[in-house]
């Protein structure tokens, strides 16, 4: 099965930051649809089905009605560009080679709920992809796309690239949001949901950069149309990051519900060496880890979640048998314990303990009851959290011990290193 | 008005109620480490964790706003171990030196880990102890029995306005500090102490509280003397000797004091001070009561009045008495004595 390329169609076929190329082969023709009937905008979404790409999986359209429903002087649009989980490339990809399908989608939004001004929230170290965005944004200017009076139209829409600095966090919308308006990138407590209540106060759209790159199609194309991929509850296309043991590392699109051992041989070509793969990581790296046996999980939001895997933002970590799992782990939390913003108890202290439990696994000096207190530990987390971060930090190890039981030896009923 | 139901009681509270406050109004005892009234909501220490009925993960009792129909437990079995988890995880990295506290018998995380039945935590320390800053004149700031609890923070920032503290780096290695890891004497602290009061351990302490334990004290509420603006504070009292201020929730200050209401208190106590009035008898200040004093004032202003008419008289009144006291005495110079010649030293 080869790629599905939609959000990608264009990717490699015309001049990235031309506005012109990429209107003369289909680009902004949502927009000017969005222009003729802007009150529409927000129903067709609605009824696209299509749900937020940035790993939580939030139906866009609701999201957008609960900006376009609150009345205000003045309302945004920001695009979460601080793609930071580590393995995802994805947005990197649509910013990189189609940057004017971002810009549209961001326009489409800003003419369905009454917004002029959006943000692009840029990671740090996406340096190379502020200049394509940059030089992107001044030709879409130019050719009347974005800024005063976009297209005749008498609607206005501006947008500004913002570089992030560098914090994981800032990933988590309301982090993204404090950050942008200059404070320390730490998690808001919600309610207000960003949609009512975001930067500087004023309703917010905030999502990720392929939720945004999506509305152009489903616009000029209709909510049919963008039905006829994907799965019923989760419609559309999804790009999906590889990594890890993987024979072709990279970014590739398929319909969402494809399984993973399709996107595995046919895209990834399998393990390199022709090693044996031992388990996926799934979603990203706050995402489950799952044995080889469930290869055949569709790569589908509920699917995924019924299997024990993660959907996420569309990662795929493959580790063959080479590897212990207990130095991945390992590695993972010493992301999570310093990524962690150190705002709620849990999550500050809790990576912290649980680095050094799994530490303490690895170096086989484990003892009785380090296993029951890492996973009630995990569970607290999970369930007591303040945001995403802490929330999914613990999925990594507590589905290692789920599915992988056998590593989690203590002193006493260990024989040697298991990997 | 909304509907909600707590542990089985059916209430009415007004939108906008938080549960914790709807938990106050029914006796219900929540506990809390980062929540503080007039502080903004932070829901950061997660021990105010309730159960909201059709809401899978446990919320946040402070932050979170009662909404129609809103069913909520207060305790049970995950509540009482995911509190505890909480008290366990904070005393890894806290210096539990009680027995060389200031806070010893006030302190928060103490008294929780006592109620939840905390004798020790099942984790380890990953911070170290890093060192007491103690150049401030009147209060220390231990790192190691901090918690995180983000109140110095906001009082300093949303309250003072002085914006001093802060938070440093991130994950584990957060700590509250001053900009540029400045130590207090050498930063824009103003020694108001408000973070002092607001600390539910012993990171920040007054120099002087290690000499008195909380139920050695008496309060006494009373007004500031030091300006007009009608501070409300309580003193603390051991054996008869004012060894330290609080500020009370008045309707002027809601909490707050600045650096004289809260530290300047060790003039009551000097040899220096002055108890009585004194007259110049043959040119020697001699001690003498009230009425002898007052006597002696009303006899020389009838006498000036008399001779001279009432603008030969003059009052000059200080600003170190209450707004109150200032107008009385106002009052005093104009309809008693006749004369518009009355200042006051307050100045700015």
């Amino acid at each position: 099965m080869k790629e599905t390329r939609i959000l990608l169609a264009q990717a490699g076929e015309i001049t990235p930051t031309s506005a012109k190329e990429y209107g003369a082969v289909g680009g902004y023709q949502g927009l000017k649809k969005a222009l003729a009937a802007p009150d529409k905008i927000v129903d067709i979404i609605k009824a696209s089905g299509l749900r937020g790409r940035g790993g939580a999986g939030f139906p866009a359209g609701l999201k957008l009605s609960f900006t376009a429903n609150t009345p205000a002087d003045q309302k945004y649009i920001v695009c979460n560009a601080d793609e930071g989980e580590p393995g995802t490339n994805k947005d990197r990809v649509i910013m990189e080679k189609v940057p004017h399908r971002l810009i549209e989608g961001m326009a489409i939004a800003g003419v369905a709920v009454g917004a002029d001004k959006g943000y692009i929230y840029l990671r740090a170290e996406y340096p190379y992809v502020a200049e394509i965005l940059e030089k992107a944004l001044a030709d879409a200017r130019e050719n009347g796309f974005l800024g005063t009076d976009i297209l005749g139209s008498g609607h206005n829409f501006h947008i500004e690239l913002f570089i992030g600095a560098g914090a994981y966090v800032c990933g988590e919308e309301t982090a993204l949001l404090d950050s942008l308006e200059g404070k320390r990138g730490e998690p808001r407590f919600k309610p207000p949901y960003p949609g009512v209540a975001g930067l500087w106060g004023k309703p917010t759209v905030i999502n990720n950069v392929e939720t945004l790159a999506n509305l152009p199609g489903i616009v000029a194309n209709g909510p049919a149309w963008f039905r006829q991929t994907g799965t019923e509850t989760c419609p559309g296309t999804k790009l999906f990051s590889l990594s890890g043991n993987i024979a072709n590392p990279g970014v590739y699109e398929f319909p969402i519900g494809t399984s993973i051992r399709t996107i595995f041989q046919e895209a990834g070509g399998g393990c390199p060496g022709g090693k044996k793969l031992m388990a996926i990581q799934t979603g990203g790296a706050s995402g489950n880890i799952i044995p080889a046996s469930l290869l055949d999980t569709p790569m589908d939001i509920d699917c995924c979640a019924k299997a024990g895997a993660t959907f996420g933002a569309g990662d795929l970590m493959f580790i063959d048998d080479d590897q212990c799992l207990l130095d991945i782990l390992e590695n993972l939390m010493e992301f999570f314990e310093e990524e962690s913003c150190g705002k709620c108890t849990p999550c500050r202290e809790g990576n912290t303990q649980l680095l050094y439990l799994v530490r303490k696994f690895k170096d086989g000096t484990a003892e009785d009851g380090d296993l029951e207190l890492m996973l009630e530990l995990g569970n607290t987390m999970t369930g007591g959290c303040l945001c995403g971060l802490g929330q999914a930090s613990p999925n990594p190890i507590l589905s290692a011990v789920r599915f992988f039981p056998e590593l989690f030896k203590t002193k006493s009923t260990q024989k040697g290193r298991v990997s | 008005m909304l509907n909600v139901t707590i542990d089985g009681q059916p209430l009415q509270v007004e939108k906008g109620t938080t549960i914790l406050e709807a938990c106050e109004f029914l006796g219900i005892e929540i506990p809390t480490l980062c929540n503080l009234e007039y502080l903004s909501p932070e829901g950061a220490c997660r021990m105010c964790v309730v159960e909201v009925k059709g809401i899978q993960n446990l919320q946040v009792s402070c932050a979170t706003p009662c909404t129609e129909g809103m069913e909520v437990t207060t305790m049970n079995e995950r509540i009482y171990a995911f509190r505890r988890l909480i008290i366990e995880l904070l005393l890894a990295n806290h210096n539990t030196d009680c027995f060389n506290c200031s806070a010893n018998g006030e302190c928060k995380l103490y008294q929780y880990a006592m109620e939840y039945e905390v004798e020790k935590t099942r984790f380890v320390n990953t911070r170290g102890t890093p060192p007491v800053d103690d150049s401030n004149k009147f209060f220390n700031y231990d790192p190691a029995k901090c918690i995180l609890c983000h109140r110095c923070v906001r009082v300093c920032n949303e309250r003072q306005s002085n914006r001093t503290l802060g938070l440093i780096d991130r994950g584990v290695k957060t700590t509250m500090g001053l900009p540029f890891d400045q130590l207090f004497i050498d930063s824009n602290c103003v020694s108001c102490g408000n973070c002092v009061s607001v600390c539910p351990t012993g990171a920040l302490t007054t120099k002087a509280s290690k000499k008195f334990r909380p139920w050695e004290v008496t309060k006494t509420r009373t007004t500031c003397p030091y300006c007009g603006v009608g501070c409300q504070l309580d003193l603390l009292v051991k054996n008869g000797k004012v060894v330290g201020v609080e500020p009370a929730d008045g309707k002027a200050n809601q909490g707050l004091l600045c650096v004289k209401g809260k530290f300047a208190y060790n003039f009551i106590n000097h040899p220096d001070r002055l108890k009585t009035p004194l007259i110049r008898k043959e040119g020697v200040l001699t001690p003498v009561g009230w009425d002898e004093a007052l006597d002696f004032v009303t006899a020389g202003i009838k006498k000036i009045r008399e001779e001279s008419g009432p603008d030969a008289i003059a009052g000059f009144s200080s600003s170190r008495t209450t707004n109150e006291d200032n107008y009385v005495f106002m009052k005093m110079m104009r309809a008693a004595i006749g004369t518009n010649n009355v200042d006051n030293c307050a100045r700015v």
